[in-house]
């Protein structure tokens, strides 16, 4: 049961093969028995969970039941999640149970869903590793030294071990992709806009954008069908019509041109990860896909620009916790300054400090032309790149991270080499261009290789369609690690 | 460029975060190493390009003036450090 895709899930609940309660206990009793060593989950609760399973399976005999009635879902703890301990993986808010949903949780509820537990993450969403989480680091299920990747370790480890069936997650530099990838699961940061950031708390508002993660490509179309859409409360998303992201995935690809990024394939590619992605165009070339040489001459850049943008807008962001309204409060201080002063310091970790120590720097006076202006003088060119790349093919292709997952602790006290690590993904975020991540393939140490593909904005549908096609040509989606 | 012990210092009371000399002198070299990967975007010529805030260019929509939200102030101040009487108590400021 628990290797099969959200639709099978579907089916056999719907057809009263099991119950939502029976399945739901399933994903607790192996992330009862598995999350000692992996560490995927901050929260779980189980008479929660089995409550709102038993609610499912009352739907389902009234013959109310939709495409994700009674499916458990596990969701990043970085969605307020009404009456669940919700962190975003910080001390700060460690005592911070919610008073109200995220739309997408709303979502997710209205469709019937079951909360199975929340997830590890890095602090705030800052990393690449989900070694800087309050909980402590998540593990790699393909291999307990390897990192899962960051920010949403937790929720790409938890689909990988099959603690839960498919997740919630959120993608600001990478952080949906770069996990799936290491993670050898399937991941899509949907155009930014598309996805309601209500009740998502914010790291860095303009590059922050929801997203699933899941075994499949299918099962990734069936809960962004859920999570995205419209909603006036998030004052950046997109009034567009609803979108059925299922409707394409039987498409052929004959004649479908992926551009590969000259850029992407050049020095600091490791060999590994370089002939796993080579095997996989390999496969869209049977499929009936041409390929094209396309440049994106700033992706360098993008580092520079996204950690200027991004800290400018965390230090922005993270000012509203100062221990008065809600999250922890210092116990001891002198006056009001220190009491802000105090409570940030002991509730924030280093990566998170770093971050807005560098975006106050960049946005205080004297430094703000110099620094955050040019850089988004930058971010325009950069997206300028994209479409320039985008009227030569219909999607771009390339590697998700320059390597395979490092060893936990190998780059935790150096961020330039952590940073360096995200080149191929920040440019999408800055873009706001929508970017997925499927398994390809294993390079060193057996450690999952994941193919980047890139679109133009509204191309989910597309991407996904592709990403469909290859997984039903190969099999490393339905790759598990033994544990 | 290169930031000081002082910078440092001067940002993070700024930031409102309590750093010691210890912590601060730890975080100079970081923050050091990371500026110097800024800096490669500074030799860009970008003249005549409009900054980009956005990834969509949006405007901000306007809704209707009339109330949609109900009162929910006790279960806000539930998850508040200290209240008193639906207010947030902080330090006194004023003596």
């Amino acid at each position: 049961m628990i290797e099969s895709s959200l639709k099978q899930l579907s089916t056999a609940l719907q057809a009263k093969q099991l119950s939502s309660v029976e399945l739901t206990r399933l994903y607790l009793d192996r992330i009862s028995s598995l999350n000692p060593t992996l560490n995927a989950f901050i929260t779980v609760d189980p008479d929660k969970s089995l409550a709102m399973a038993a609610a499912a399976d009352a739907r389902i005999a009234a013959g109310q039941a939709g495409p994700l009635t009674g499916v458990p879902i596990a969701h990043k703890d970085i969605f307020c999640t009404e009456g669940w301990l919700t962190s975003a993986g910080s001390k700060i808010l460690s005592n911070f149970v919610s008073p109200y949903n995220a739309h997408v949780i709303e979502q997710f509820n209205a469709a019937g869903s079951v909360i199975l537990g929340k997830l590890n993450m890095d602090e705030f969403a800052m990393g690449s590793s989900n070694e800087n989480s309050y909980y402590g680091p998540v593990k790699n299920p393909w291999d307990l030294q390897a990192v899962p990747g960051g920010s949403s370790g937790g929720s790409a480890a938890a689909v990988a071990a099959r603690l839960a069936p498919a997740v919630t997650a959120t993608d600001t530099g990478g952080s949906i992709r770069q996990p799936a990838g290491f993670c050898g699961v399937t991941g899509i940061k949907p155009t930014y806009g598309n996805v309601s950031r209500y009740g998502m708390i914010a790291f860095a508002s303009s590059l922050d954008q929801g997203g699933p993660i899941a075994k499949t490509a299918e099962d990734c179309a069936l809960l962004l069908n859920v999570m995205a859409g419209f909603d006036a409360r998030d004052a950046t998303s997109l009034d567009r019509p609803k979108e059925d992201y299922t409707r394409d995935l039987a498409q052929p690809l004959t004649g479908l041109r992926i551009g590969l990024p000259k850029e992407y394939f050049g020095d600091g590619l490791s060999n590994d990860v370089a002939a796993a992605i080579d095997t996989a165009i390999g496969e869209f070339k049977k499929l009936g896909a041409e390929v094209v040489e396309v440049s994106l001459p700033r992706s360098r850049l993008a580092i520079a620009a996204y950690y200027v943008i991004a800290p400018a807008e965390a230090s922005s962001n993270l000012s509203r916790f100062d221990g008065v309204r809600y999250g922890r409060r210092a116990a001891e201080y002198t006056d009001l300054n220190d009491m802000y002063k105090k409570s940030r310091a002991e509730g924030f970790g280093t990566e998170v400090k770093r971050r807005i120590l560098t975006g106050t720097y960049v946005l205080s006076h004297g430094y703000y032309d110099a620094y955050y202006i040019k850089a988004q003088q930058l971010r325009r060119l950069i997206a300028n790149d994209f479409q320039d790349a985008l009227k030569q093919c219909d999607v771009i292709m390339g590697p998700v991270a320059p390597t395979v997952a490092w060893n936990l602790g190998e780059k935790a006290d150096d961020p330039v080499a952590m940073y360096l690590a995200d080149i191929y993904t920040l440019a999408i975020n800055l873009a706001g261009l929508p970017g997925m991540s499927i398994p390809v393939g294993f390079g060193a140490k057996h450690r999952p290789v994941g193919l980047q593909i890139i679109g133009n904005y509204f191309a989910e549908a597309k991407m996904l369609n592709i990403a469909h096609q290859y997984q039903q040509a190969t099999d490393w989606h339905l790759q598990a690690p033994a544990l | 460029m290169s930031l000081s012990l002082d910078d440092v210092k001067r940002i993070a009371n700024l930031s409102r975060l309590d750093v010691s000399d210890a912590e601060a002198e730890q975080v100079l070299a970081k923050l050091n190493g990371i500026f110097g990967l800024i800096e490669e975007m500074r030799a860009v010529d970008t003249t005549g390009v409009a900054p980009m805030s956005h990834a969509q260019d949006v405007y901000l929509r306007l809704r209707e003036d009339v109330v949609t939200e109900t009162d929910r102030r006790d279960a806000f101040q539930a998850v508040a450090p200290q209240t008193e009487a639906g207010l947030y108590l902080v330090p006194k400021v004023i003596e």
